[in-house]
């Protein structure tokens, strides 16, 4: 059984998903689905064992071998990136079931964790494939169910904001299927193992450098990198609370997997940071994305939208580390993937929390929150000094390798700049602490609302404490990062 | 002679794209797409791709305009006047374009033997395919077996833009209520309900002909189950969509597109029961290849369920928009201005 373990990862959730329409009970569905994440995040752990013991794994589906076949090649990357995905997923899902009832209708419950659990089986779909075809395939799966997933919020204006998710995802995804083309064109290969090892000989080709080109355009908008992020705050923000945790703390992610995939796995360093001036231009972006998006976010009267805003900034801190291209660069991309999606899921759980109570998630809502809901703008609190990169929580570990990694490379003017976009984060959380703690709640409230329910505050609390807990011990994520970055860069250092 | 006809097929592709870009009119730029759908059908069958060609014509000439057309008679057929930023988005279409004209520069001539993809991976496909799993048609070879992954990972796809509708218009029109939906065409259209009547059978038999003769000449689940959904829905066209809902319900059909996915499913895990790795069929029979035959028809036979269920089940959802209009009566074409 063991063997499989690369495959089952993805199998379970995506066989569970039709098996949800047959059960058709909301709760049991939920439960169901549960148990299935339960399961991908247990062969997530095991496979991080295994490839931390024996090294990279190989999986021949249909018992075809590479490139002939479709392979699974799980290395440290993915298998880091695969554990971050089951693991938010099912921390994601265990809180679902009461925002999902006051959210939802009956009928469209059933739908929803089908949906949820194929998104997720596409989501590590892309990861664990070494092949570039099936990375698209998966995509499509998860894209379709990530519009789906979008639309079902409550209000009306979710309809538009997937639609244009819809639109801006479609072209990003055709993007990325008209690179895959060239790439066989020129190789006569889908498997990436493959590919890399034919494509240095013809790289100078006008056609390799469109696909290459294709290709990074299309992650990127995925990715909703500065500035084709327009697509990202209002599916968030319309997004029902629960598919907003989930797509924040798992799908930036993924894209963001796939771009170190291509870049450094299928392109190759050597090619891909010197062919164009990939180097400036994803510092400078992922610097701008930083600033506008900071900025931008402070304004916000939704508080939904302003962390949807603060994501996009996010993933700018991820693109410069890419840009810098050092090991330790590379680390911190690494490690702040896994810390935001810790921040990033704990906070829009606890907005969900928010929204169970009060049904929004407007700024005026946070008015005398310490006292009415204690926990919950606690969590909010606390994720959001992970946010900001205080001592202590996961922010501080990622911003503080991107800072080293950025000094090493003599670009001061890029490590002042990390301070600064962290001092920018300070103020929009500081906001909230604000209304939460300085501000009376208004009287009719203050009497009725209660914390929000158990099952949504447990699993809030769980991502919170993960934020403190790894910021303290930070031996696992820096210990597999540190070894991945290594193997991924390790010809050229 | 090929030269004039591929010239020929793509300055029509050319001008047809142009059109359905400039039009207002939605229900033609519906129709414009269908024949769309249709010569880039005729153009993948000079290339040599009969199997791409099949699928082409079934879904992009068959069924994505009748989808559309079913959306218009919901949202009207004018498009709305809009003053947009045409100058930047013709300027990023211009860009991408030239993109894709500097690419084509370094491309291996088209059918150039020595090109790499023909030299790489796609001999062995040729060659063994035979020995290995033992059907003449390269391409079922291919999509079933060598990479059935990406086939199932297609059938999910499928199924997930199923639920995607479903999750969208599900209750929002009240199925229960006993107003008639999509009506019957009124009984002195003869002409119409006689042509079906004599269609339908044929349509049906023709889906499991393509369905089941995929191994041997181009078809497979999805063409032939695109096939077997237009029999039903142009049925639903003629006498209704209560009468086909009779045969097979709103239930039934969501029910069979989770099977399809399933019995794929369950292949590929038989595969690893038997000791070998997801969707390996060799072991399901005497011999490796009696194994893949049969592996190569239950999945195909998942595909077609799936494909012509999520079809129905589409179709069905929109129609019960156009009841709870109440302006649908079978003409799916009328349309309110909008």
């Amino acid at each position: 059984m063991l063997s499989h373990l690369p495959i089952l990862q993805v199998i379970l959730p995506l066989v569970a998903a039709p098996s949800c329409m047959m059960i058709r009970r909301a709760n049991l569905v939920w439960f169901f689905a549960m148990l299935v994440s339960t399961a991908a995040l247990v062969v997530s752990v095991l496979l991080l064992q295994q490839v931390l013991d024996t090294g990279p794994i190989s999986y021949r589906l249909g018992g075809w071998e590479a490139p002939w076949g479709i392979e699974y090649r799980i290395d440290l990357l993915n298998a880091w990136v695969l554990l971050v995905i089951t693991g938010l997923g099912t921390a994601v899902l265990t809180a679902a079931r009461v925002s999902v009832q006051r959210e939802m209708d009956d009928l469209r419950q059933t739908v929803f964790y089908s949906l949820y659990l194929l998104c997720f089986a596409g989501l590590l779909g892309i990861v664990a494939t070494g092949d570039v075809f099936n990375v698209f395939v998966f995509l499509e799966i998860s894209s379709l169910a990530t519009y789906a997933l979008i639309a079902l919020g409550r209000d009306r204006r979710s309809l538009w904001a997937a639609f244009q998710y819809l639109i801006m995802g479609t072209i990003g995804a055709t993007f990325i299927l008209i690179g895959i083309g060239f790439l066989y064109m020129m190789t006569g290969t889908l498997n990436m193992a493959d590919l890399a090892q034919r494509l240095p000989e013809i790289n100078s080709s006008n056609t390799v450098l469109a696909a290459f080109a294709f290709i990074v355009v299309g992650v990127c908008l995925k990715l909703a990198l500065f500035p084709l992020h327009m697509w990202l705050p209002n599916a968030y923000a319309f997004a029902p609370s629960i598919v907003t945790a989930f797509l924040a703390a798992t799908a930036t992610k993924v894209a963001l997997y796939l771009l170190v995939r291509f870049i450094v796995t299928v392109f190759g360093v050597d090619f891909s940071l010197t062919s164009l001036p990939l180097q400036s231009l994803f510092i400078g972006l992922g610097l701008m994305g930083v600033f506008v998006a900071s900025v931008v976010a402070i304004y916000q009267v939704d508080i939904k939208r302003m962390l949807a805003y603060s994501s996009v900034a996010q993933v700018g801190y991820m693109v410069v580390g890419i840009g810098i291209s050092s090991v330790v660069a590379l680390q911190a991309t690494l490690l702040h993937l896994f810390n935001h999606a810790l921040m990033k899921g704990g906070l829009f759980l606890a907005l969900a929390g928010l929204v169970y109570r009060l049904g929004s998630s407007r700024i005026d809502a946070f008015n005398g929150l310490g006292r009415t809901m204690p926990w919950t703008m606690g969590a909010i609190v606390v994720g959001g000094i992970s946010l900001i990169g205080m001592p202590l929580t996961v922010g501080f570990v990622s911003k503080w390798y991107l800072i080293t990694a950025a000094i090493e490379s003599d670009m001061w003017f890029v490590a002042l700049l990390v301070v600064l976009g962290s001092l920018i984060a300070a103020i929009y959380i500081w906001r909230l602490v604000e209304a939460g703690y300085f501000r009376e709640a208004p009287v009719a409230r203050a009497a009725t609302v209660g914390e929000a329910p158990l099952s949504l505050l447990v699993p809030t609390w769980i991502l919170i404490g993960a934020n403190i807990y790894f910021g303290i011990d930070t031996r696992l994520p820096v210990e597999v990062t540190g070894a991945a970055a290594q193997y991924l860069l390790g010809g050229i250092q | 002679m090929d030269l004039l006809l591929d010239v020929a097929l793509l300055s029509l592709l050319l001008v047809t794209a142009v059109a359905i870009a400039w039009t207002r009119d939605l229900f033609s730029a519906a129709m414009l797409a269908g024949i769309y759908g249709l010569l880039s059908a005729s153009f993948f069958v000079t290339m040599g791709a009969v199997d791409v060609a099949f699928t082409e014509a079934a879904v992009g000439a068959g069924i994505s305009p009748l989808l559309i057309l079913a959306t218009l008679a919901l949202c009207g057929r004018r498009q709305k006047p809009d003053r947009s930023r045409a100058l930047l988005a013709l300027g990023l279409v211009c860009t991408v374009g030239a993109l894709l004209v500097a690419a084509t520069l370094d491309m291996p001539a088209f059918g150039d033997p020595d090109a790499p993809a023909q030299t790489h991976v796609a001999p062995r496909y040729l060659q063994e395919s035979m020995a290995e799993i033992g059907i003449p048609n390269v391409v079922t070879s291919v999509l079933a077996s060598y990479r059935a992954y990406d086939t199932f990972g297609e059938v999910v796809v499928i199924f997930t833009a199923g639920l995607g509708v479903l999750s969208l218009l599900l209750g929002l029109a009240d199925t229960r209520r006993s107003a008639p939906s999509l009506q019957a065409v009124p009984r002195q259209h003869l002409v119409f309900r006689v042509i079906a009547k004599i269609l339908i059978p044929p349509i049906l038999v023709y889906a499991l002909y393509v369905q089941f003769h995929g191994e041997y000449g181009p078809g497979g689940g999805f063409q032939a189950g695109v096939i077997f959904a237009v029999g039903f829905i142009l049925y639903a066209l003629v006498f209704g969509l209560d009468a086909v809902r009779r045969v097979a319900g709103h239930g039934l059909v969501q029910f069979l597109a989770a099977l399809g996915v399933l019995v794929y499913g369950t292949v590929g895990v038989l595969g690893m029961a038997t000791g070998r790795n997801f969707l390996d069929y060799s072991a399901l029979g005497s011999d490796p290849v009696t194994g893949q035959h049969i592996g190569i028809i239950v999945i195909e036979l998942g595909v077609g369920i799936t494909v012509a269920a999520v079809m129905m089940l589409v179709f069905y959802l929109f129609s019960e928009q156009l009841q709870e209009r109440g302006d649908g009566g079978g003409q799916l074409t009328s349309g309110r201005a909008g």
